[in-house]
């Protein structure tokens, strides 16, 4: 089954009280964050919280942890104490080559072993945050079987480009393209950046929107009043689904036919049709507006 | 004796003339006749206006051992109460009973007459702060009587608590003595908690500091029940009195409480075109307002009326038609006030009005939803609003108990921890609200059905919230936080929580 | 094993966390542990349990702890007295 990252919620790694109830918003995914929300200062500290908080409370999401870059000297600290208690994803920012994804899929391949893991059960994914991560976007994505997404990390980016945010979002039009087309190549995840302005929830509706028309897979949240937003958009209409069901039933009909040309309402059904129909019925089966079983 | 909510009960209680155990939300039938003032009668144009508190007090006749009232409208910005029992005070006057409609932080400048003896007993809805911690330590000569507004109103109409001297902070008032609460300097809205006091009490006195030429209208409290009026610099500080208007949470978990209390009442069965709404001015009550609006105006429904403790949201939707009325005992916030000034669909109503279970019928019995906040709760569904963690009164019974027991549904939200707190406990540390009158717990993690509602249960299946027994609430929070060490209890009984007809809910037992 | 050096703080004073300062004692003092919390009747023994048991795990026989609660679930509570046995242990340049 398909596995929604839609949402993703960053949480920052060293506030007590945030990472005790990051899991009663229903984000797809929660991101303990150990690298810019924490100050250089705090480093160890938020990682003991984020690995205590890991092993003992139970949280209902995929857990990930973004980790500092793997050569900053905090990163092979941060993996060492986190890969103990087992998350479901380490989240590298600033990937720039494949390379760097690499060195953390040999740490954590020896974690696993360490630990007595099922091997390759903890997962990766990359923010590229740079004009030259996003040249190697394809690279890093298809550097370890652990990638299951990247994201584009657009603060940063929008600086490396030498520009800056705009309501419309041009500045990130091609970047996001490029990085969808990577992910896609690669067969993985794209998700798109955070939108910092909480109270504005217009324009996060349109830009949500849009990546979503992009054909994004999710968007990285930093507010759980962010998340009932990006599922709504996420979220397939009644008609929608209802389309889907009969395409499929449709295609099941004539597989068990043995018929080969497969028509519905006077049109052709094909294997791209059937797929945008089986990830229809995915993401209303994830939000509840469709029951799984009827799969 | 154990009664009803299982509470193990005195047989006997300094205060009470017979103490009657709880027996069950409507059990008690009432019998006899309502009390009443002493017999006034007044001659044409003689003058009511004394030239101070210390006359007032002497025209009344107070003397040793009786018993005079307040009303808390002024709420933090209230003068009145505290410039009144310093003036008492220093006319030597002992062995009093206090009994105003509440109590809060700023009256906390009484403690000294309570140390010195000129207030030796208290009958209210609560305390907080210094004020709530002395009472908990058993300063008083007998247990503070801690009734909810409905009850309160109860008692005053039956003679269970008999006033002697009302004492009315009056925001207008006319040279005789008509009051109301919506215009001067320190307008508070509505005046429903004074009116009941107004109506039963041998004197009033009422002080003002916003006289006005005969006649005043609108009228809230008639002049047919004022004795002496006192004209003052200022009985209160408007900062205290309302707040700007309040806003509706940010706050994440309160949303996310609001968020699924709304659809509780969707899902319920009684979100129908003309039902009734009353929310609490706590945050996540208080932010479900944002999502019932959402959902009325999407399905095209408007509510009959709107009750309670009145704040600017609750206003919007007056006036956007998505109440058609609001029935007001007390106001919040600035908003609030002018409503009720401008708007002739915003109806003041007195707390017997609002919430006395022996009378005709209190608009609490026509009240279709309440959300209501706790302070603890438990896994027989009882609330908790009047004593904290630690066994020590920090606040106010209100109205709860009494919409809990009117509404057809009463919604209970908290968060499930608050700090380390769990607040579903095995026991309530206090009773204030029976569980058989709570139908729905909504917490972050999840929402619990009281086992009597088979009905709600049916309907609330298809409502998108994390439906779980309130077993499994109380294992979450003990899952975070771990099962919390009980709270040591001496014997001694420092208060008394009655409930609102008139019988013993609980008793408030001293820490040690 | 390691050798507290120094003392050293971790937490801060937010609801849901604690502040821990230590400081080395004296060898035979024994571990001391001053707690201050708003749930101290509800939580007390097992907020002084979880600090005990980071400070044995460490093989901490003498040290100073003073705990300053804000709610702090015991997950936190063992955070922050690790971080401050790890700062004050290592020495911090």
């Amino acid at each position: 089954m398909l596995k929604l990252r839609r949402s993703m919620m960053f949480v920052p790694g060293n506030n007590p009280g945030m990472l005790q109830n990051a899991g009663i918003y229903g984000a797809d995914t929660i991101i303990f964050d150990l690298e810019d929300s924490v100050s250089i200062t705090e480093k160890d500290s938020a990682r003991f919280l984020v690995r205590n908080a890991i092993q003992r409370i139970k949280y209902p999401s995929e857990v990930a942890v973004r980790i500092n870059h793997i050569a900053t000297p905090f990163g092979r600290e941060d993996l060492a104490a986190i890969l103990a208690v087992k998350p479901d994803l380490i989240r590298l920012p600033k990937a720039e080559t494949a390379k760097d994804i690499q060195v953390i899929d040999a740490i954590i391949t020896e974690a696993e072993a360490k630990q007595g893991f099922t091997p390759g059960s903890i997962k990766m994914m990359a923010a590229i945050e740079t004009a030259f991560g996003l040249m190697n976007a394809y690279a890093i994505a298809s550097a370890s079987s652990r990638m299951v997404a990247i994201a584009i990390g657009g603060e940063d980016f929008i600086a490396d480009l030498k520009t800056s945010r705009t309501s419309h979002g041009s500045e990130l039009f091609v970047a996001r393209a490029q990085l969808l087309l990577a992910a896609r190549a690669a067969g993985i995840q794209a998700i798109d950046t955070v939108y910092s302005d909480v109270n504005n929830e217009e324009t996060f509706i349109t830009e949500t929107t849009a990546i979503k028309e992009m054909g994004f897979d999710g968007k990285s949240v930093i507010n759980p009043r962010q998340i009932k937003l990006v599922h709504g958009i996420f979220t397939p209409t009644a008609k929608q689904i209802q389309q889907a069901e009969r395409i499929l039933e449709a295609y099941q009909t004539a597989l068990a036919n043995k018929s080969g040309v497969i028509a519905l309402d006077g049109k052709m059904i094909d294997g791209p049709i059937v797929a945008r129909a089986e990830r229809v019925l995915a993401y209303a089966a994830a939000v509840g507006v469709r029951k799984e079983a009827d799969k | 004796m154990r009664n009803a909510a299982g509470r193990e009960i005195p047989e006997v209680l300094a205060g009470l003339k017979k103490v009657v155990p709880y027996q069950g939300p409507f059990a008690i039938r009432p019998e006899g006749r309502l009390t009443g003032p002493k017999i006034r009668m007044e001659k044409p144009r003689s003058e009511k206006l004394l030239k101070s508190i210390d006359q007032a007090i002497d025209a009344t006749g107070l003397a040793d051992g009786m018993t005079i009232s307040f009303h808390h409208h002024f709420r933090n910005g209230d003068f009145v109460l505290n410039s009144v029992i310093a003036a008492i005070a220093r006319k030597g006057i002992k062995d009093l009973t206090l009994a105003p409609s509440s109590l809060t932080d700023v009256n906390e400048a009484i403690i000294p007459f309570i140390e010195q003896g000129v207030i030796t007993a208290i009958e209210t809805s609560g305390a907080r702060g210094k004020l709530g911690r002395l009472l908990t330590a058993g300063t008083l000569k007998r247990p503070v009587m801690i009734r909810s507004h409905g009850g309160r109103a109860r008692a005053i109409e039956c003679g269970d608590l008999q006033i002697d001297v009302a004492f009315i902070g009056a925001p207008a008032c006319d040279l005789c003595g008509n009051i109301n609460g919506i215009e001067g300097k320190s307008a508070c809205g509505s005046m429903g908690y004074a009116m009941v006091d107004a109506a039963y009490a041998d004197k009033v006195v009422a002080i003002t500091d916003h006289l006005v030429p005969y006649p005043l209208v609108p009228i809230s409290i008639p002049q047919t029940q004022v004795d002496y009026i006192v004209e003052v610099e200022a009985i209160g500080n408007p900062k205290g009195i309302a707040s700007g208007a309040l806003r509706i949470s940010k706050d994440p978990r309160e949303l996310l409480i609001a968020e699924y209390a709304a659809k509780v009442i969707e899902y319920s069965g009684y979100f129908k075109q003309d039902f009734s709404l009353q929310l609490g001015s706590g945050g996540a009550s208080l932010a479900a307002a944002k999502f019932i609006k959402e959902k009325m105006i999407d399905q095209g429904i408007t509510a009959s009326f709107g009750l309670g403790g009145v704040t600017a949201p609750f206003v919007e939707m007056l006036e956007e038609g998505l109440l058609q009325a609001i029935y007001d005992v007390q106001d919040f916030d600035i908003p609030a006030l002018q409503s009720l000034k401008n708007n002739p669909k915003h109806q003041e109503m007195s707390a017997s009005f609002y919430a006395n279970p022996h009378n005709g019928g209190p608009i609490v019995n026509q009240l279709d939803v309440v959300i209501l906040s706790a302070t603890e709760m438990d896994i027989d569904f009882n609330v908790n609003v009047i004593t904290d963690s630690n066994g020590v009164i920090m606040g106010a019974s209100g109205g709860h108990c009494d919409t809990a027991a009117g509404a057809a549904l009463s919604i209970v939200v908290a968060p499930l921890l608050r700090g380390r707190l769990p607040m579903i406990l095995d026991r309530v540390n206090t009773i204030v609200t029976p569980g058989e009158t709570v139908d729905v717990i909504v917490t972050e993690r999840g929402v619990a059905v009281n086992p009597l509602r088979q009905d709600l249960r049916d309907n609330l299946k298809e409502a998108h919230v994390p439906l779980v027994e309130i077993q499994d609430l109380q294992r979450m929070a003990y899952e975070l936080a771990g099962r919390p060490d009980p709270i040591q209890l001496s014997d001694e009984v420092v208060g008394i929580v009655e409930y609102r007809d008139g019988t013993v809910l609980d008793v408030i037992r001293k820490p040690q | 094993m390691v050798q507290i050096v120094r003392s050293a703080i971790a937490g801060t004073l937010e609801s849901n966390d604690i502040m821990i300062s230590i400081a080395p004692a004296q060898p035979g003092a024994g571990i001391h542990i001053e707690l201050n919390s708003p749930v101290k009747n509800q939580y007390g023994r097992q907020i002084e349990a979880a600090i005990r048991a980071v400070v044995e795990r460490y093989g901490l026989q003498d040290i100073l702890i003073q705990a300053n609660d804000r709610g702090a679930l015991d997950c936190t509570i063992e955070a922050r007295v690790e971080t401050a046995i790890v700062r004050a242990a290592k020495g911090e340049a």
